[in-house]
């Protein structure tokens, strides 16, 4: 079974986020790096890029496919997780932790109400 | 199952030992020329392998004997239709008249090429559904992207150069929104619904107001990616044309509709074939493809040049003097020799008989469904087109085994594995594709593999994440080769060839 931490927010599109104060550290989930398979590139955004909610800001790319990664919420990119350009591995053996793609200044912090617990994502990927 | 053990083979640099030759020149006769002072400066560290007449023959013979291909067994990829390509095709494109000429000859010189073209051209119109034919695309994606600059020249013709979207279903083939990007478009997907079609509902949601406005086209594959048939198709061309958009098909799959129905009687403005799938020319290392296109009048006055065509007193020629053309999309007529491939194949079939090939192609693929449905289950529940989508998720789930695991596993039994994790949408998903070559013989073989490697995914589920292990390389590790990617044999400075 996905590991599937409480306290973050999740989304349909297989992101979670983990807001602290105003910054959201946004990665993708357990389930979503079991169903890719072995990550082997990872294309993120510049810092300084503005998101809204729902857009693309990089991809994935593992042996089986390439997906994009959505803002789960809007905000400011302030960090990046470089080391993903040489470990993307880290996507596959700590998604959660060192695997996490970007970290956002959110322009509202009650955006994330919106997003799914634990609990909703759990039932969504069954 | 037995194991068998093959010995991994050896690269020609291996095998090479310093002074050793291939054949005996004779002794020269004639005064002898400095090669270094003549051409200049010779490479001494090309390590050209040095290597006995009768190793060499070994080599090459022992390294066919471990291939595998249609002509040694079956190769039930899904979306390749990897069909049995008749011998004859071969020899007529071996005829000295097609095998010799020459693209830069003068075009009065070669009637009966130019014949070749238009009775390919005449027959896939008849077959398509559509008013015109080009063979010039040299690939499916191509071919895709040829329609799409027709789209886009038509568009601006009619000052509506503004469209920017190219609409694509989510189970759509990765070509698609490649070629939509390609040239230019925006891409948006459209979702499946739980039937497996196209969800019209959120179609006609992604139409309204600026949606509507802004689509250049839709590219729609029929039957889909699920080999489904879409039954909205008619519909769905209406709702495109109704906002302004073109609809492309994608023709990867017309081995499911040759001589039944015709794409462009269902509505699309253009498609593209394969002629390398559906019409028996060669797969890859084989022989280039061919994307040939087929399109409507109105797309007609921005076809590629040269465009072959009767002119006035019935002779055929390629007219170049074409003022609204996208220009060329490839050198001189397309793959010549796999058009008289084709031809041969379309000729050899006949009319009559041509319905024969779609019928026995969603026949078999029924068929292997319906054999397979109680251990892998099928991932929409109605009858399939040309290829069936199962899914192995219960195994995942169950047993810790994945699609991958029983493709790896048939390769022990001697089969090419079908196409897996394609379309997307399905999870664990295997895409079978049995084509109309095989015998009811072959497809039972093939289905009791299947349900015997089903059986040891419950069993001995090891047996499967350790597959292959009958082969020359067992379990290749993928993501090393994307990551590391190394294909170039590396010399040490010495003439010894050292292994890395």
């Amino acid at each position: 079974m996905s590991n599937v931490p409480d306290g973050l927010k999740y989304t349909k599109s297989h992101e979670w986020v983990r807001l602290e104060g105003d910054v959201a550290t946004i990665g993708i989930t357990d389930f979503a790096q079991s169903e890719l398979g072995d990550v082997v590139f990872v294309e993120l955004p510049n810092v300084g890029r503005v998101l809204g909610a729902g857009d693309s800001f990089g991809s994935v790319e593992s042996v089986k496919t390439v997906s994009d990664v959505y803002a789960p919420i809007a905000g400011e990119v302030v960090e990046v997780n470089d080391a993903l350009g040489s470990q993307s591995e880290l996507i596959n053996t700590d998604p959660f932790g060192k695997g996490f793609m970007i970290k956002i200044k959110v322009q509202n912090a009650a955006d994330v109400d919106g997003l799914l617990s634990a609990g909703d994502y759990s039932g969504l990927i069954g | 199952m037995p194991i068998k053990t093959v010995p991994t083979p050896q690269l020609i640099f291996e095998k090479s030992y310093p002074g050793r030759i291939g054949c005996n020149v004779p002794v020269c006769d004639t005064p002898e020329v400095d090669l270094q002072a003549t051409l200049g400066d010779l490479r001494e560290d090309l390590h050209l392998p040095e290597i006995g007449e009768l190793d060499l023959l070994r080599h090459f013979t022992n390294l066919s004997h471990i291939n595998y291909g249609i002509e040694t067994g079956f190769y039930p990829l899904g979306s390749c239709t990897m069909k049995y390509n008749p011998k004859i095709n071969e020899k007529t494109a071996a005829l000295p008249g097609f095998a010799n000429i020459h693209p830069m000859q003068p075009v009065e010189t070669i009637p009966g090429a130019l014949d070749i073209l238009i009775g390919v051209q005449d027959m896939l119109s008849e077959i398509t559904g559509f008013d015109h034919i080009t063979l010039q695309p040299l690939a499916g994606a191509h071919g895709e992207m040829a329609c799409l600059m027709l789209i886009k020249a038509y568009h601006e013709a009619r000052g509506e150069g503004h469209r920017h979207t190219v609409f694509i279903p989510d189970s759509a083939h990765g070509t698609n929104p490649a070629s939509a990007a390609r040239c230019g478009y925006d891409v948006k997907s459209i979702p499946t619904d739980a039937e497996g079609n196209t969800d019209v509902a959120a179609l006609e949601k992604a139409l309204e107001g600026e949606g509507g406005k802004n689509i250049a086209a839709f590219m729609l594959t029929n039957p889909s990616t699920l080999g489904l048939f879409e039954p909205n198709i008619e519909k769905i061309c209406q709702m495109v044309h109704a906002v302004g958009g073109q609809v492309f098909c994608d023709g990867a799959n017309m081995n499911a509709m040759v001589g039944t129905t015709r794409p462009g009687d269902h509505g699309f403005d253009c498609m593209h074939l394969n002629l390398h799938k559906t019409f028996s020319t060669p797969h890859g290392g084989g022989g280039p493809g061919c994307g040939a296109i087929g399109l409507q009048k109105h797309l007609e006055p921005f076809l590629p040049v040269p465009v072959i065509r009767r002119n006035e007193s019935g002779v055929v020629v390629a007219d170049y003097t074409r003022p609204h053309s996208i220009g060329r999309v490839s050198a001189f007529y397309g793959q010549f020799l796999m058009e008289v491939r084709a031809y041969t194949y379309l000729r050899a079939y006949g009319k009559e008989q041509m319905a024969e090939i779609s019928r026995h192609a969603v026949l078999n693929a029924n068929y292997v469904r319906a054999r397979l449905k109680d251990v892998l289950k099928p991932a929409h529940d109605r009858p399939c087109m040309h290829e069936c989508i199962l899914t192995a998720e219960k195994y995942k789930k169950e047993h810790g085994v994945r699609a991958l695991d029983i493709s790896k596993r048939l390769i022990d039994y001697g089969y090419h594995p079908p196409t897996n994790y394609f379309p997307m949408i399905v999870p664990e998903c295997l895409m079978i594709e049995p084509t109309e070559t095989e015998a009811k013989e072959t497809l039972d073989a093939f289905c009791d593999a299947m349900i015997a490697i089903c059986k040891e995914a419950v069993e001995t589920p090891e047996l499967l994440h350790d597959a292959p292990t009958t082969q020359i390389v067992g379990r290749l590790d993928e993501t090393k080769a994307v990551k590391d990617l190394d294909v170039r044999w590396k010399f040490a400075d010495t003439r010894q060839p050292v292994t890395v």
